[in-house]
């Protein structure tokens, strides 16, 4: 596998994929102006790039230009005469698909180096472009927001002769398309705005369901807060710093929807740094609150938090093991003595966590096949016996803490885990899949539970399956085993196992119902999901005791505030 | 996009020709083969070709002297010939046979105009005087009286089709200028007749006619350079004499000032025909064309000069055209295939380079989708994602491979036994994703309830229920659907009805709440009723034990509402009261909730009200009451549940029970009680709002603070999950 590197000197390294790592090949002609873009062709033998002004056509065994293009040739009347080509494709047929500043989509023949099609796509830049894997459709993302596909079709029915023709101009982001993709069913594109949109095209999908419905993406389906549940502490995980908040509270007690007086304020305790330019990719802040951890894609940090008083003091912990990262996934035991390091390969170390401020590797548990996908989602119990461990292959595994060994695997479902949680009491692991379903798995019996199956033959409510964003973090009740929070972006959930599950023809959202219904009239309406959509777009929501719940939200405005300004459209009469 | 392709010489028709002595062709007829053509000159003579040989495959001709009279016709089902010559002697024969003396004769009683030969059928043999013999049974007694039925009419033209088994003529006469039209039907030997409706300044020149779906489809090419188009319904029982047709203009024979004066035309599929004629443009020498028109578009699509001449005849037979040009009989192929407006438009070049506007590509609804899904089924998926939704509902049950069409299922409606009738109808059901479902249902309903009418035995109610929850009816579809169900006393459909259609006359929707105040307890208990729209709010136990002691005195102190301004107090009282406990049933409640939601209009709606008894009209005024009371507990002034009536509907209703029966209501003792505290309540409810506006500004201040503090990072809020 090669892999191609355009740098801004304008010359284009070949490098190798090995295993283990990238070897430097060799350096192809070097030539005037910063590459920008560049494609392969699909037989590997030609490579397009995309400069200032120009495209080239590079032979890789060769290493020479086959091929230069002038893209600026025909300047539109009043357009500043630097034409920068953003995006290229390289087709099978050898035409170079390209995306340049001009808002052009234009197709080249590699080897006359003649303009083929030009569609003009806009009046803004085209960014980005996607060829479908049948190179009869295209995707073009503009910098005013709007996707374009564009689609090879004959000229007249049944006729041999084809063009391309743009088709469906999509306007999902306010800001620049930045990328695109090409799925057999849909067009995939993510913009400056934070959104990542997945809109299917509708004549190639068969049925209505999962694929059939427009989604947008605001934030990752990754836990990015951690929550101290003794300590009442949250660690927000930004993408170069962290926070540490204490919880503010209250001594006053009120009826629903009553906002109750804060009498002590939240207090913003810690700011932690992450020192290079590497994203933070996962943290964590122990149960206590005393160790804070956290992980890039080369570095893993831990953190002993102390407080005294109104003060705290934080201090690294020297010489942590050398673990082979980057690690996915960080989790503290429920007694904060060990911390649970999600790493490759299905393997998570265990470390022990020493007083006053040290830790060591216990352990490393692996899968017992094995596996080459990663562990990105970990769920310790609360009695401190089992850990599970979902990895990419969507593989659970559980295993015991007692013995480090692996204790069994839970059946495999044809869908990604978005969530994992053990219940402190009854020991059952309470799964939650990409395609809405809930899975009660019993650790101690190794199979489902007789509630599990139940929801599996009556099914779960229409309204529930179609919702949009998975649920991203299970918690539960200790006060009653019978209750289990789930979340999503849009909404929580108390589902109370003990109440009938509803029925299609039943509301599912039948709080506000509910609270107007005498109470005689109420029983007979009640059943297992109790949603509240108040809150929303949730980021984290947790069960603090039986009491109380923290809810964090991330309002859409305050994202799009901090965005850059989108580009100028001049409106009619403004 | 029809189109005329090669044309090629069949045979020469003059006097050095093969064929005949250039009296020219009396008529072409199908040959037994599909490739092959009888040619029937104006002479003595009929040929068989093999057209696409372009030669002749045998000849017979009768003696000097006699003449043909009626063109030669293949028997398909026994391979002979039938002939006609001098009028009344009916010759046949085989491939086989050279000489026309020789072969079988038959001399009939009356002259023949026509011989029609069937596909899978006994030849129709239509005499000048308008009677019609199937060749067996004339061969049977050849000289049995011929009926003549147009005495002075003279036949122009005549057709036969077979519709099932049933094989049908039709042929039109004319007579001092007037046109008639014949249908015999032989199943029945029925012979209709039709007057066709006069044309000023115009004749008809030339018929054509086909049949599709009991529908025989005349087209006439008249004088005045149009085609019309007339509709026949096999399915007329009528014994008036004479209907008129009427007709409606079909084509305009004109493009771009140019006229076709046509002298004969075909038919080649649902939205083309084929018109031969002279084409006369203003000031120039007229030429004789063939031309191929799209009556959709209304477009000339093709056309082709034949500048030596034609003898104004045109036949087709399988994709061919047969006319004489010149002295030839040339056959001339097209093709034709349905026609879309992008072809007939063709290809425009897109020249737009601005941004386009964006549309709403998620508002594609179900039809589109699977239209679009038929349309790209050839599409492949690659990879297929496996993420596919599980759920409880299982797939949509496949529709049966056996087709039942609409006639006949029209058909088992009107005398199968209900329980066939039912099972057809579940198939029916059961395809719901056909494209032209609505139209079937349109036509499946009319029936169903015209059976039900007549048939008191007969009444398929789950189908009725099921149809009209699909949403695809309404009242002007099937309006005696409601009438039928109020009938039966159908309180489901009736409800359902109610909830569903959009356009039911004031007066049908009286005649339910009639019914729904009228009907006993008893009957309501053993119905089945959708209680949706009032579980919510009616506590069916506590009500049931109530219903019967109800207790009308209301018991609450004048005084003290005059003087006090407190208003929950006196909403209180009131509740304790007769307000607590519904009036009606839960099942006459869900009913009448039914009445309370469907549309109507004040003025059409008062005159049949006010026939509403006094004791029922009480009765409804006391659960109106109640309703206003409910949803007036709530600040949201609305009632839980499903389709559960609108304040503002419980109002409407209220103010015209009592418009309508305001003296009645005056004069009843027992409505006294209840218009009092009505109007307590109504008062009360006045005052309450009158003070709620005095606060509103203070109100708005609270609400303004409220979401300041929404505005703020962190809050403690109290949330509670029933």
């Amino acid at each position: 596998m090669s892999l191609l590197v355009g740098c801004e000197d304008g010359s284009v390294q070949l490098f190798h994929v090995v295993p283990g790592g990238v070897q430097y090949e060799r350096s192809l002609e070097r030539q005037q102006g910063r590459v920008l873009c560049l494609a392969w062709h699909p037989s590997g033998a030609r490579i397009a790039t995309g400069s200032v002004d120009h495209l080239r056509v590079l032979d890789v065994a060769s290493g020479r230009a086959v091929q230069r293009i002038m893209v600026n040739y025909h300047t539109p009347k009043g357009k500043a005469p630097e034409c920068v080509v953003w995006s290229v494709a390289f087709l099978a047929s050898g035409a170079v698909a390209s995306a340049d500043s001009f808002g052009r989509l234009q197709f080249w023949d590699w080897d006359t180096g003649t303009l083929l099609e030009s569609h003009a796509v806009g009046a803004s830049a085209a960014l980005s472009l996607a060829v479908s894997e049948e190179e009869d459709s295209i995707v073009v993302g503009t910098s005013a927001g709007a996707t374009y596909q564009f689609q090879l079709l004959p000229v007249k029915m049944g006729s041999q002769e084809k063009r391309w023709v743009r088709t469906k101009p999509f306007q999902y982001h306010t800001h620049d398309v930045r990328a695109v993709a090409h799925s057999p069913t849909a067009l995939i594109s993510g913009g400056l705005d934070g959104q990542l949109v997945i809109r299917p095209l509708m004549e190639r999908v068969q049925k209505k369901g999962y694929e059939a419905v427009l989604r947008k993406f605001t934030f990752p389906h990754r836990r990015l807060v951690s929550c101290a549940r003794k300590a009442r502490l949250l660690l927000f995980q930004f993408s170069q710093h962290l926070e540490l908040w204490r919880l503010g509270s209250t001594n006053e007690s009120g009826k629903d929807g009553e906002v109750l007086p804060v009498c002590r304020v939240p207090e913003h305790l810690v700011q932690l740094k992450s020192k290079g330019p590497e994203h933070i990719y996962c943290s964590c802040v122990s149960p206590c609150g005393g160790w804070i951890a956290y992980s890039t894609a080369s570095r893993f940090h831990l953190y002993r938090v102390r407080y005294k008083g109104d003060g705290v003091s934080i201090e690294k912990v020297p010489n942590v093991p050398k673990l082979p990262l980057p690690a996915y996934q960080l989790q503290c035991s429920a007694d904060s003595s060990s911390l649970f390091v999600a790493s490759d390969e299905g393997s998570v170390h265990v470390l022990q966590l020493l007083e006053p401020g040290g830790c060591k590797l216990l352990h490393t548990l692996r899968p017992p096949s094995g596996t080459p996908e990663a562990v990105y989602l970990l769920a310790p119990s609360a009695d401190g016996n089992w850990l599970a461990a979902a990895s990419g292959d969507w593989e659970i595994h559980v295993y015991s803490l007692k013995r480090f060994k692996h204790h069994c695997t839970v059946p495999t479902y044809s869908c990604a885990v978005t969530a994992l949680a053990i219940h402190p009491v009854t020991n059952n692991l309470v799964i939650a899949y990409a395609d809405q379903q809930l899975f009660e798995f019993s650790i101690p019996e190794k199979q489902y539970t007789a509630w599990s199956r139940t929801v599996q033959n009556d099914g779960l409510h229409k309204a529930w399956l179609e919702r949009d964003s998975p649920i991203t973090h299970i918690a539960f009740n200790p006060k009653n085993p019978s209750h289990i929070l789930l979340h999503d972006v849009y909404m929580f959930c108390i589902l109370d196992k003990s109440l009938p599950l509803p029925d299609d023809s039943a509301s599912l959202m039948n709080q506000s119902a509910l609270k107007q219904l005498p109470a005689t009239a109420r029983k007979r309406q009640l059943h297992a999901f109790k949603i509240c959509k108040k809150f929303q777009p949730l980021l984290f929501a947790d069960l603090l005791d039986e009491n109380c719940l923290v809810m964090v939200e991330r309002p859409i405005m305050d994202i799009k505030t901090q965005l850059p300004p989108a580009i100028q459209q001049k409106k009619f009469g403004t | 996009m029809a189109a005329l392709c090669e044309a090629f010489t069949l045979c020469g028709l003059g006097p050095s020709g093969a064929v005949g002595l250039g009296a020219g062709v009396l008529a072409l007829e199908p040959g037994p083969d599909s490739d092959h053509v009888l040619l029937t000159d104006r002479g003595r003579t009929a040929t068989l070709f093999k057209v696409s040989d372009q030669k002749p495959l045998g000849c017979w001709s009768v003696k000097h002297g006699q003449m043909i009279t009626c063109p030669v016709v293949c028997n398909f089902e026994t391979h002979e010939y039938i002939a006609v010559h001098d009028d009344k002697v009916l010759r046949i024969w085989k491939d086989e046979d050279v000489n026309l003396d020789k072969v079988f004769k038959a001399t009939l009683s009356a002259d023949v105009y026509r011989i029609h030969s069937l596909p899978h059928g006994e030849p129709l043999v239509l005499f000048k005087g308008g009677g019609v013999r199937t060749l067996d049974v004339l061969l049977e007694a050849p000289q049995q009286e011929i009926e003549n039925f147009i005495s002075d009419e003279v036949i122009k033209w005549s057709e036969a089709f077979l519709e099932g088994q049933e094989p049908i003529l039709i042929f039109a006469t004319e007579k001092d200028g007037d046109y008639f039209i014949y249908l015999q039907k032989f199943k029945l030997n029925i012979l209709q007749k039709y007057k066709l409706e006069q044309q000023e300044s115009s004749n008809p020149l030339s018929f054509t006619a086909y049949i599709k779906n009991q529908i025989i489809t005349l087209l006439c090419l008249y004088s005045n350079d149009s085609i019309y188009k007339v509709l026949i319904p096999l399915q007329q029982h009528s014994e008036e004499e004479e209907q008129i047709l009427s007709k409606s203009l079909l084509l305009k024979l004109s493009v771009s000032g140019s006229v076709l004066k046509g002298t004969s035309f075909v038919v080649l599929d649902k939205d083309h025909v084929a018109v031969l004629g002279s084409l006369a443009a203003f000031g120039e020498e007229s030429k004789e064309c063939l031309t191929i028109w799209n009556t959709k578009f209304q477009t000339l699509q093709t056309s082709k000069e034949l500048p030596l001449g034609t003898s104004g005849q045109l036949w087709c037979y399988g994709e061919k055209f047969f006319f004489t040009h010149g002295k030839v009989l040339t056959v001339n192929l097209y093709k034709c295939e349905t026609s879309s407006l992008a072809a007939a438009v063709g290809k425009l070049k897109d020249s737009q380079t601005s941004d386009a506007s964006f549309l709403n590509w998620n508002t594609l609804n179900d039809e589109e989708l699977v239209v679009s899904l038929q349309s790209q089924q050839s599409v492949t998926l690659k990879s297929e994602s496996k993420m596919t939704l599980r759920s409880r509902r299982s797939s949509v049950a496949k529709a049966p491979s056996d087709t039942l069409t609409v006639g006949q299922l029209l058909l088992d409606i009107k005398d199968s036994s209900s329980a066939a009738v039912e099972e057809e109808l579940k198939q029916l059901l059961s395809k719901a994703q056909m494209p032209d479902v609505q139209a079937t249902i349109g036509c499946v309903i009319p029936a169903l309830i015209n059976r039900c009418k007549t048939d008191p035995m007969f009444y398929p109610q789950n189908f009725l229920i099921q149809l009209v929850q699909k949403g695809e009816l309404s009242y002007s579809l099937c309006p005696d659907l409601m009438a039928v169900a109020l009938e039966k006393k159908d309180m489901h459909l009736l409800q359902i009805c109610l909830q569903r259609f959009p356009d039911i006359p004031e007066e049908i929707t009286y005649a339910c709440l009639k019914l729904f105040l009228s009907i006993s307890d008893d009957y309501l208990e053993r119905t089945d009723v959708n209680m949706d729209s009032v579980i919510c709010y009616i506590d069916i136990e506590s009500n049931n034990k109530e219903v019967k002691t109800e207790i009308v005195e209301n018991g609450f102190n004048t005084e003290l509402e005059e003087d006090s301004c407190d208003t929950t107090f006196t909403k209180e009282t009131l509740l304790k009261n007769d307000v607590e406990f519904c009036p009606v049933g839960p099942q006459r409640a869900a009913l009448l909730n039914a009445v309370l939601h469907s549309a109507y209009s004040e003025t059409f709606l008062l005159p049949h009200l006010k026939d509403l008894p006094a004791q029922q009209a009480v009765l409804f005024l006391r659960y109106l009451h109640y309703l206003y009371v409910k949803s007036s507990e709530k600040i949201n002034t609305t009632l839980p549940g499903v389709l559960s009536p609108t304040i503002n509907q419980i109002m409407d209703w209220m103010c015209l029970l009592l418009d309508a029966h305001f003296t009645v209501m005056v004069m009843l003792p027992e409505a006294k009680g209840l218009l009092s505290n009505l109007h307590k309540f109504v008062r009360a409810q006045v005052r309450f709002y009158s003070e709620l506006n005095k606060i509103e500004g203070s109100l708005q201040e609270l609400q303004r603070l409220k979401r300041q503090k929404d505005s703020q990072a962190y809050s403690i809020e109290v949330l509670e999950l029933v």
